[in-house]
């Protein structure tokens, strides 16, 4: 088991539980019911701290090792799966994975990014950041999802699109900019879940949809708050600051009208409980689907574009003469 | 052996208190060194006379540059506001109230509205200046109304991108901005009217991630800086020496994301000669679909 640091109270507490059992193999003593007891009081400790997180914290538990990632969703939500590969024109990205997948009878195309398991696979993933062929991946599968007219599903987890050579020669910009683009007019359903990490363009480069859910303990923003330490606060060190400031939690994010809901985790966290996850996860991709089902594919892409058009706040002030400029009419009124 | 030693390596001006658009008598080239007059840069076309290098210059002056002579600005009634209540060095509102004090524009993009040869245009221009050009929800919604506009009065639309990308202030709402952008930017498409994407120096991050790589025709000026991350993260995170011309518009040609730089003394007649080539009355398809 990896901990937190803010979990540290639990580690002690799981410590004495490892004690006790140990004695309770060697002994006579008969230590059941005073597991019992230290196994309540972890339940108890565990609800505790994971009612009063902080930003910083939830960002944490995104990126916890033992997280689950797309791949895992997919063979707990999908009897069959069958991956594709390819943008089919330079390479294939493993960062991003996808393939047909079927929940319940429904065949869909599910995508995500995909984090590694271990070190030698993260690697391999390149630790969930992809590159432009990964977005074109994304994007030749959502197509062919649209000739077939199968649901979108796209999971989340990313800490940011790759920032390297190959990626900028490929057009990482025109890439993820295409994806908005296309995913914005694409007939068949879409449906798009934060799972982990949701930063910035890598994230949206999947994240256009007309229904987008957040995991209760995931974190979606522009930046990350190490980066945004690092430009606003010229120092690394205001992560913390910078993830309460960007008010990136699923809370926020759903009160500011930027995502349609939020995912309830296990206590604990997903990765406490992974099964539990999938299944509350498979209910609500399938419960969209069903609702979104029942709308046109012009009036789908009517109201997803209106949701997007609608999204940012400003102020408007009565027209005064605030510029200096030589704008005479033009003749063209 | 000299007599005296220098303690520091050159000058040291904090980014705050660089200047934008060269003001005053004399202009020294940032590429050459080279000093002219700010007259004969001015009749360069904003270029220095000896290297050509092309000065960062503003909305305005774009404006200028391209437009038949009158133009009329439009939407400049939008103002950012703090809906995070995000601080950082200093409170948002502020930043924003000083930036408009100094640089005189009330937000990084403006919009204008014009002709360029007896030719309707809507321009939509951002400034460097502006808290590094970034992307916010004022800018998005300039954006989105520019296309409605566009759209309403069967108008092509050129954004010309000057950004360091999204603004960190405004956090979701900000990278929401390209999702919303490139949402709307589907409806020129599909109304068939041509939406032009000029990319200056520098154009990074979110704006280059969603508008300004979405052209019908994507064009830049000479040796801009054009990339989705910066050169400095690139480094630091591939850990090698960049090539010499990486990410400059000239390289964006190379590997097939630009159609073509043009030099600034020729911005105006190319989009000239775009305007005339898509012209509604020289496509003889649009102009029959019309009449049936």
């Amino acid at each position: 088991m990896v901990f937190l640091d803010f979990e540290q109270p639990l580690e002690s507490l799981y410590e004495q539980l490892d004690k006790i059992r140990q004695v309770g193999e060697e002994g006579e003593i008969d230590v059941s019911v005073m597991i019992k007891e230290l196994e309540t009081k972890i339940k108890n400790k565990r609800k505790e701290l994971y009612n009063n997180l902080s930003g910083w914290q939830k960002v944490q538990i995104s990126r916890h090792p033992e997280r689950p990632y797309t791949l895992y969703y997919i063979r707990q939500m999908s009897r069959k799966f069958v991956e594709l590969h390819g943008d089919r024109y330079v390479k294939d990205d493993k960062a991003i994975v996808g393939g047909l997948a079927n929940l319940d009878g429904q065949t869909v195309m599910l995508i995500g990014h995909q984090k590694g398991v271990n070190t030698k696979m993260r690697q391999f993933r390149n630790f969930g950041m992809a590159n432009p062929d990964g977005y074109r991946k994304a994007l030749r599968l959502m197509k062919m999802a649209e000739r077939f007219q199968m649901p979108v599903v796209t999971l989340i987890d990313t800490p940011g699109a790759y920032p390297g050579l190959e990626a900028e020669e490929r057009g990482q910009a025109e890439a993820i900019a295409r994806n908005l683009f296309e995913m914005a007019q694409l007939r068949v359903p879409i449906i798009c879940i934060v799972i982990g990490e949701g930063a910035s363009g890598g994230a949206l480069g999947i994240g256009v949809g007309d229904r987008v859910y957040m995991l209760e303990y995931t974190w979606y923003s522009v930046i990350s708050p190490e980066s945004c330490s690092s430009i606003l606060w010229h120092s690394w060190d205001y992560k913390e600051q910078a993830a309460e400031a960007l008010k990136l939690t699923a809370d926020d994010m759903h009160a500011f009208g930027l995502i349609d809901g939020i995912i309830k985790e296990p206590v604990g966290g997903a990765h406490s409980n992974p099964e539990e996850m999938a299944k509350l996860l498979k209910r609500q991709i399938k419960k969209a689907i069903t609702e979104l089902s029942e709308m046109t594919p012009e009036d789908r892409i009517e109201a997803r574009i209106n949701k997007y058009a609608g999204m940012g706040v400003y102020d408007v002030v009565s027209e005064t003469a605030t510029d200096d400029n030589n704008n005479v009419p033009s003749d063209e009124k | 052996m000299g007599w005296f030693r220098r303690l520091r390596e050159g000058i040291q001006t904090a980014t705050g208190n660089k200047k934008e658009a060269p003001e005053g008598l004399w202009y020294q080239c940032k590429a050459c060194k080279e000093t002219s007059t700010m007259k004969e840069l001015k009749e360069n076309f904003f270029k220095c006379p000896f290297c050509n290098y092309h000065v960062r210059i503003s909305s305005k002056e774009y404006f200028g540059l391209i437009f038949d002579g009158n133009y009329e600005t439009l939407f400049d009634n939008l103002r950012a506001r703090d809906v995070l209540q995000f601080t950082d060095l200093k409170p948002y509102p502020q930043r924003i109230e000083e930036t408009m004090k100094k640089t005189r524009l009330t937000e990084a993009m403006t919009v204008a509205k014009g002709k360029v040869n007896k030719r309707p245009l809507v321009i939509a221009a951002m400034d460097f200046n502006f808290i590094g050009g970034s992307m916010g929800a004022v800018v998005g919604e300039k954006i989105s109304l520019s296309i409605d506009h566009c759209l309403a009065h069967r108008i092509p639309l050129l954004i010309i991108s000057k950004s360091g990308g999204a603004r960190m202030m405004e956090a979701a709402f900000s990278l929401m901005q390209m999702a919303k952008t490139a949402a709307k930017l589907t409806l020129l498409a599909k109304a068939g009217i041509p939406y032009f994407s000029l990319l200056t120096d520098p154009t990074t991050g979110g704006g280059t991630a969603s508008y300004a790589m979405l052209g019908d025709i994507n064009f830049a000026e000479p040796q801009a800086l054009i990339g989705f991350a910066g050169p400095r993260v690139i480094r630091e995170t591939i850990k090698r020496d960049l090539p010499e011309d990486f990410q400059t518009s000239e390289f964006l040609v190379e590997h097939g994301f630009l159609d073509f730089v043009v030099d600034r003394k020729e911005l105006r007649e190319r989009i000239s000669d775009l305007l005339y080539l898509f012209d509604e009355k020289n496509r003889v398809l649009v102009a029959d679909a019309e009449n049936d």
